[in-house]
């Protein structure tokens, strides 16, 4: 299967429509999980742009750095989602404006 | 045709991010959201770019996404969470936020018409990636797993304590 031409402005456009929507969401919510859902959605828009310039160029490069983000991404989520339950099991609360102690 | 889907992709992505991070409920959240991560698969697909379509299916709304379903599911939020959300999402906690994400949309939005271009249409298959990958950049690879382990062994650590104490509890 061959790719197709888009021009890259509406492909960029978009990656930067999903990262503001995820920067939005990362201001704007309080819940811990919310907030790294948002992170997932900013780090998704930037694989985005990076698999694009990729395809620009017909090159393997963008979908390397794509596999980078990817682990990136997971290891985030792994730390991010452990540090849920001790904040839930701490705080009793997922608020993240609760969690202002550094030593618990 | 084929742009015809690639636009329409680009809108169902938009739209379920936006309804996932407007939600109340984190389980109706999580759906939206892995949906919008499809939608991002077809745009690689259709852009040229399969091997990165199937990653971005099994781990990120495959994997990445589980883990979120596993802690929801432990954190166990019930009703008064979801009003308690509802509560924190009122219209004034929208504005700060929504004019500084409006401001940096438009710099890049203003930044991205200097560069007329279009994708190759080439697609990029697996192979290419594969011998890219371990060949010139065969250190990021290394890296990627250190970094991977280091989260493992984060992840061990934290979780490892929560279950612990539980067990001491009972």
């Amino acid at each position: 299967m061959s790719g197709l031409q888009i021009p890259m402005e509406h492909v960029l456009a978009l990656a930067g429509l999903l990262f503001s929507c995820g920067l939005m969401g990362l201001m704007l919510r309080r819940n811990i999980i919310f907030m790294l859902m948002s992170l997932e959605v900013m780090l998704n828009a930037v694989a985005l742009a990076f698999v694009a310039a990729g395809a620009q160029w017909g090159q393997a490069d963008g979908q390397i750095i794509f596999l980078l983000i990817l682990s990136v991404a997971a290891a985030e989520v792994a730390v991010g989602l452990g540090l849920v339950l001790q904040i839930q099991r701490r705080f009793k609360t997922l608020d993240m404006d609760q969690a202002r102690r550094l030593r618990g | 045709m084929m742009a015809t889907l690639f636009y329409l992709a680009a809108f169902i992505a938009l739209l379920a991010t936006g309804l996932a991070l407007t939600r109340t409920n984190a389980a109706h959240a999580l759906i939206y959201l892995i949906v919008s991560l499809l939608a991002v698969a077809v745009l690689f697909f259709l852009m040229g770019a399969p091997f990165a379509a199937a990653l971005e299916i099994v781990i990120y709304a495959g994997a990445i996404m589980v883990l979120f379903v596993f802690v929801i599911m432990m954190l166990n939020v019930g009703q008064e969470g979801i009003e308690r959300e509802r509560e924190w999402l009122s219209a004034r906690n929208w504005v700060v936020p929504g004019v500084l994400a409006a401001i940096l949309l438009l710099e890049l939005l203003l930044a991205l018409r200097a560069a007329p271009a279009t994708t190759s249409g080439v697609a990029v298959t697996p192979k290419e990636v594969g011998l890219a990958l371990f060949g010139p950049y065969v250190l990021a690879v290394e890296i990627a797993s250190m970094l991977l382990l280091a989260g493992l062994v984060g992840a061990y650590h934290l979780g490892r304590r929560f279950i612990v104490r539980r067990e001491r509890r009972r």
